[in-house]
């Protein structure tokens, strides 16, 4: 093989002390290494994140119960999505972005590996941030709290008024300051993509995970920008007395609105599309098949990219906008559906035919096919401008929204966990285990996503603390906790598969899966130099070639 | 059998990744200033009390042809870089720096004027929370280049940037270019539009 690791006989390694090993881990530039300390961050945030959910759902079990006092809840409903959006679902994306993206183009490191090492602790200093207000919020000698304006912080609940303290400073400066670290960790991205491909990597031969990412970051380029611009006027109004969002002085609450979502709906696609990159290199794998219409994938995702872009106003069809834009931003949240729906039926004819091994990362795409399809469909039925004004601001939105975000987003990394686990560590993730992990976590989603689009359709509203007894919501939202529960036991399940398995999982050799991308052709985990001598690709699927040389891909090209 | 280890036959180029990163941070960038320009024209002529943009504001007309020429002359400064001029790319660096200064020294005293002799500060209304945060803005991007232009003229003062960092010197022009290109438009948004 042309890039295994190279090897001195007779040399002993000895054991570095872990100070040493620390001091490495925390200097280093690599970008494996910091695509893993991303991985461990946000899987350290989506507990934190978990455990608020849990309490969130232990107060709403019963009718008028009092485990946690309303200002509680409002805390932790506005931590739970922040937590889970910027410190758990960007950095475990960015991630796999930062792993994959060099071994996959047949790259050596990402083009600026200190800018990456400066994105991932800028977005390590904003979750610290989010979480010291906690102790600081009021100064240090005051007693602490957590911000507790919601995850998208309307104004003018974000004033001086209304926020005394400074736990919504916490809140935007660490948006601000992890916004940064993301649109740093895009360039890089975009640049590693364009100006560091091997020999015969074109763009038309790229991995389509390399491409998604590529558009992904794009996204990531515009639309985070306008968050940070955001944040930056709400600072301003706080510390400087400016009047951006001060209705008193002719500001504008619904100005603030509007640049919210011109960040926030781009932003689930740029939490989806990485998705859609795992499972674009997963299902052909497990299927023995080559993609399904690859230019039409790449050309679907570009789609979504632009589309998306100009749907965000979906979310405010509830504030009063006239009809031609509570009108354009209904066709134009159709639209978006048509390339994601492109999408499904790419991956189904993927499938199609196929000869499926159901292996825990094929499991997990296929709950992400099914469960993205009807979240895709709720969301149909909420971008339609008279069906939202019904629903808006009910459980079937949090339903609805939850569905993509756990039913898409994290079944999709699960899968991508389980598929690159042994390139990473070096070692396979306990199949039962893993069958154990997929199945409670997929009984307790549907249990807790499914039954909450009903208490909506009921008339719940998101974001109250507790409810009387005698609306029909109290057994519902009964199962819905322990819904929540039994995945939080698949999530317990999981980390203990992490844990084992690392220490006494099988060897997994460089190509457990059989795969076809280069960074299978390296060994696992791969050498910090990635490659010991450069790539040259001739189809998309380079170690096909490597494997068939009598009927390479090449030939078809 | 390893066809991944022949040599790659034909040409195969990459576009430069200082200048593809560049110009992601300048969409970001930009992204960043369409939010300000687009909250200071929502808000043109919806303060609640004075003082308004057509009392106060005077055209900079002198400034904005030093920011403007500027552009000219860090254009040729890497070109002359480019050819191996030394001393052609250092004089006319060192004039790009003492243009931009100029502008920032020009925001300076426009600011001066319009906090002392108006009473127009961030908090006085609308006019001033979006006049003072997108020129604000800008005059920060400008300081940012002018810091990284004096970076470039120290070395190039010790003699060494020559032909060879002219494709990285080129890049900081690139960012330069924008920032007169904002200009531009903060303005026209600011001095015509908004008046």
């Amino acid at each position: 093989m042309s890039s295994s690791a190279i090897t001195i006989p007779g040399v002993q390694i000895e054991d570095k002390p872990w100070v040493d090993t620390l001091h490495e881990w925390v200097t280093t530039v690599d970008h494996k290494r910091l695509g893993v300390l991303y991985i461990l961050y946000a899987l350290l945030f989506l507990v934190v994140a978990g455990v608020e959910a849990l309490i969130i759902r232990i107060q709403l079990m019963f009718p008028h119960n009092h485990f946690v006092s309303p200002q509680v809840f409002n805390r932790l409903f506005t931590m739970h999505g922040t937590t889970m959006v910027f410190f758990m679902g960007m950095p475990i994306l960015f991630g796999f972005a930062n792993y994959l993206v060099p071994l996959m183009i047949g790259a050596r490191d990402m083009a600026f590996p200190r800018l990456n090492a400066f994105s991932f602790w800028l977005s390590a200093l904003g979750g610290f941030l989010l979480y010291f207000s906690l102790v600081g919020a009021n100064g240090l000698y005051g007693a602490g709290n957590a911000p507790d304006v919601g995850w998208w912080a309307y104004a003018p609940l974000t004033a001086r008024a209304f926020s005394p303290g400074h736990s919504t400073d916490y809140w935007t400066l660490a948006l601000l300051v992890s916004g940064l670290g993301s649109i740093g960790t895009a360039i890089n991205i975009i640049a590693t993509i364009l100006c560091m491909r091997c020999p015969g990597m074109k763009l038309s031969r790229m991995p389509l995970l390399a491409w998604l990412n590529l558009v992904m970051s794009g996204m990531v380029l515009i639309s985070v920008s306008p968050l940070t611009a955001a944040q930056i006027m709400l600072l301003i109004d706080r510390y400087l007395g400016g009047h951006f969002f001060d209705t008193q002085a002719g500001g504008s609450a619904i100005l603030w609105m509007h640049f919210f979502w011109i960040f926030g709906h781009p932003e689930v696609y740029i939490l989806i599309i990485p998705c859609f990159a795992f499972m674009s290199e997963i299902i052909p794998v497990f299927s023995r098949k080559p993609i399904f219409g690859y230019p039409v994938m790449v050309a679907a995702t570009v789609c979504i990219g632009f589309v998306s872009m100009s749907v965000w106003a979906h979310h405010m069809f509830s504030v009063g906008m006239n009809s031609y834009a509570n009108s354009f931003f209904t066709i134009t949240t159709m639209a978006v559906g048509v390339p994601t729906g492109i999408k499904i039926f790419n991956w189904l004819g993927t499938m199609w035919g196929g000869r499926i091994q159901f292996k825990v990362p094929m499991l997990f795409s296929i709950g992400f096919l099914f469960q993205f399809l009807i979240a895709g469909l709720t969301g149909v039925m909420l971008g339609s401008a008279a069906f939202a004004s019904q629903l808006t601001l009910s459980y079937f939105v949090v339903a609805h929204f939850h569905y993509t975000l756990v039913g898409g987003v994290v079944f999709g990394v699960f899968a991508a966990i389980y598929y690159w686990y042994p390139k990473i560590t070096g070692r396979m993730l306990n199949e039962i285990l893993g069958k154990w992990h997929f199945w409670l976590f997929v009984i307790g989603f549907h249990l807790t996503f499914d039954l909450m689009h009903v208490p909506g359709l009921l008339g719940m509203p998101r974001r109250i603390y507790t409810y009387e007894p005698g609306r029909g919501w109290g057994t519902l939202n009964l199962l819905i906790s322990v819904g929540a529960f039994i995945q939080a036991i698949a999530i317990l399940v999981f980390v203990a598969n992490l844990i084992i398995s690392y220490f006494k999982g099988a060897k997994a050799g460089n190509d457990p899966w059989d795969a076809w991308t280069l960074e299978w052709s390296v060994s696992s985990p791969p050498p910090v130099y990635n490659f010991a001598s450069v790539p040259v690709v001739a189809s998309r699927r380079p170690l096909w070639d490597l494997k068939h040389p009598e009927d390479p891909d090449s030939r078809y090209e | 059998m390893n066809a991944m280890t022949t040599p790659f036959r034909g040409t195969w180029s990459l576009p430069y990744r200082g200048k593809v990163a560049m110009a992601g941070l300048i969409i970001a960038e930009s992204a960043i200033f369409t939010i300000f320009v687009v909250a200071y024209l929502f808000y043109v002529g919806k303060s609640l009390s004075g003082p308004t943009p057509r009392e106060v504001l005077e055209v900079p007309v002198f400034y904005t042809i030093c920011l403007l020429s500027s552009s000219l002359t860090i254009h040729f400064a890497v070109k002359s870089l480019e050819r191996g001029k030394q001393s052609t790319f250092l004089s006319l660096w060192i004039v790009t720096i003492i243009l931009g200064g100029l502008f920032l020294f020009g925001t300076g005293r426009e600011w001066h004027r319009l906090i002392y002799e108006h009473g127009l500060t961030i908090s006085t209304n609308l006019f001033g929370t979006t006049y003072y945060s997108m020129v604000g803005l800008h005059a920060f991007h400008v300081t940012a280049g002018l810091v990284m232009l004096c970076i470039v003229a120290a070395f190039g003062l010790a003699n060494r940037v020559g032909a060879d960092q002219s494709r990285r010197i080129d890049v900081l022009a690139m960012y330069w270019h924008f920032v007169d290109g904002v200009w531009v438009v903060v303005f026209t948004v600011v001095y015509i539009l908004g008046r």
